[in-house]
């Protein structure tokens, strides 16, 4: 029976993490991440667990550990947020392409400056070419339920590659709600042992890991590493079929939500997907065909699937929680633009900046949106399409 | 040098045979990479004057002092990069230092 409980999604992350129980747990913390290293020390201290537990001087040298350790046949994690990401960043692409299954839990918040420590998705949003796997949860239960499919999934053969399982800073890190897990004796067995294709500890098998890379060479291995990430959309939906089995809780590459006959749509990533489903909910109850889609996979980008899903409806808001400087959009607003160039029907396609550095948005925002959209289809007039919702003009 | 599987990694090696991350799965490859076209100086051992007393073995950064039954060789020089470390240690004055002429 699954267990029913209430906590933040702080405390599911690190639930997840003692559940899986890694060799090495290595991290430096930040707001609003602090508490994953935080209860993951109590676990340690406590004796629930018997991981190694490095705390380190920065996240450089905590993502360097995880390179060190992972390189070394163990299975590691750590967790971070904000300007914590931003210094790894060296770090992630060597943990990426040294193919590493290195998995991270980072809480999303906005990149200083000017120094704010709210939820926004400009950090990893920053990360998002370094070669990481990027997972979005809308809330506690889908930061929990990813974070053990995420070992699964960087772990498989055919992917190795180190993921990050994000989730809104404080509207989802702190806020308590209801959570059911999962025992721990299924979760340890659903992720079984980590069995490196090769480690620096094999002594029976001597290695260099991250030899320098010629110009003869490097390419072959971005080519590689490129295919590793296309083979990890197969293996994201097959993990999410056996944990369906164990759980009833399906997961897709994204959710749909009231699309199928939707005139109108958003597309969104993370917490305030929650609220827009309450606006979608109520405008239904008003005959309105609105519908959301949620992306819950940025990396790998689900570039047809969401062609197929989006390619019908007649206007779309595509919502950034960060902003791109290209000056012309939002980074998920290019991507989801490029996904519906190769359908004949190309939607009116809009997106907003919202919500930086935690401003709110609320249903009033939503039912706006929608109200704008339903006017684009109406009128086959898009308008501005770079547009910010909620700043004082 | 070899993949897991056993491949040769040379430059024909294709994107779908080559080791994940570069990973290099035998010992010793660094003896590959030939690095004595770096230098612009050149030790130069004088066996006359050599005492085999062997200090700069193991001071040579890039292993480029082979020894056999107990004493030493001439250089490695596809591996020395003429950095002096050995011309500096020695007591006898038994390696000389000088421009690299190639």
């Amino acid at each position: 029976m699954a267990i029913r409980e209430r906590m933040s999604g702080n405390e599911a992350i690190a639930t997840a993490m003692k559940q899986i129980h890694p060799d090495v747990f290595a991290a430096f913390p930040i707001t609003p991440s602090t508490e994953i290293p935080q209860y993951f020390s109590s676990y340690v201290a406590n004796g629930e667990v018997d991981s190694g537990l490095v705390l380190v001087e920065s996240e450089h040298s905590a993502m360097s550990v995880c390179i060190g350790s992972q390189s070394a046949g163990a299975r590691t994690m750590t967790a971070t947020s904000s300007c914590g990401l931003a210094l790894m960043w060296e770090m992630l692409y060597v943990a990426a392409s040294n193919r590493l299954p290195i998995t991270m839990a980072l809480v999303n918040r906005a990149l200083s400056g000017p120094i704010n420590i709210n939820a926004d998705h400009s950090d990893s949003m920053g990360a998002r070419d370094s070669g990481w796997l990027q997972i979005y949860s809308e809330n506690n239960q889908e930061a929990y339920d990813n974070f053990i499919q995420a070992v699964r999934i960087a772990e498989h053969p055919e992917v190795q590659l180190p993921a990050m399982v994000c989730q809104d800073g404080f509207i989802t890190s702190h806020a308590i709600e209801n959570i059911e897990l999962i025992e721990t004796e299924k979760v340890r067995a659903f992720v079984g042992d980590y069995e490196p294709a090769a480690s620096l500890l094999n002594a029976a098998e001597p290695i260099a890991i991250g030899p320098y890379d010629t110009v003869n060479y490097y390419m072959e291995h971005k080519r590689q590493q490129a295919e590793a990430v296309k083979n990890a959309t197969v293996v994201l939906l097959q993990v999410a079929v056996e944990f369906e089995k164990m759980t009833g809780r399906k997961y897709g590459l994204f959710e749909s939500y009231q699309l199928e006959d939707a005139e109108a749509a958003i597309v969104i990533i993370n917490s305030a997907a929650g609220t827009a489903k309450a606006t979608i909910d109520a405008m239904r109850a008003a005959g309105k065909k609105v519908g959301l889609l949620k992306i819950r996979v940025f990396r790998p980008f689900p570039m047809n699937e969401i062609r197929q899903a989006l390619e019908n409806v007649g206007a779309i808001a595509v919502m950034d929680r960060s902003e791109g400087f290209s000056a012309a959009g939002g980074p998920v607003f290019a991507e989801v633009r490029s996904a519906l160039y190769a359908s004949e029907k190309r939607p009116h396609l809009i997106n907003y900046i919202y919500g930086l550095g935690g401003r709110d948005v609320t249903t009033g925002h939503f039912e706006e949106i929608f109200e704008t959209l339903l006017k684009i289809e109406e009128d086959k007039q898009s308008g501005e399409v770079y547009r910010y919702l909620g700043v004082r003009e | 040098m070899k993949t897991k599987s056993g491949i040769e990694i040379n430059e024909q090696i294709r994107w779908k045979d080559i080791s994940p991350g570069g990973t290099v799965f035998s010992a010793g490859s660094a003896h590959h990479f030939k690095t004595g076209d770096w230098r612009t100086m050149k030790p130069v051992w004088n066996p006359e004057t050599c005492k085999q007393c062997l200090l700069c073995v193991p001071v040579c950064p890039d292993t480029s002092i082979p020894v056999t039954s107990k004493a030493r060789q001439d250089f490695d020089f596809d591996h020395c990069k003429g950095c002096g470390i050995c011309f500096k240690v020695c007591p006898f004055k038994a390696i000389d230092f000088v421009k690299e002429n190639k």
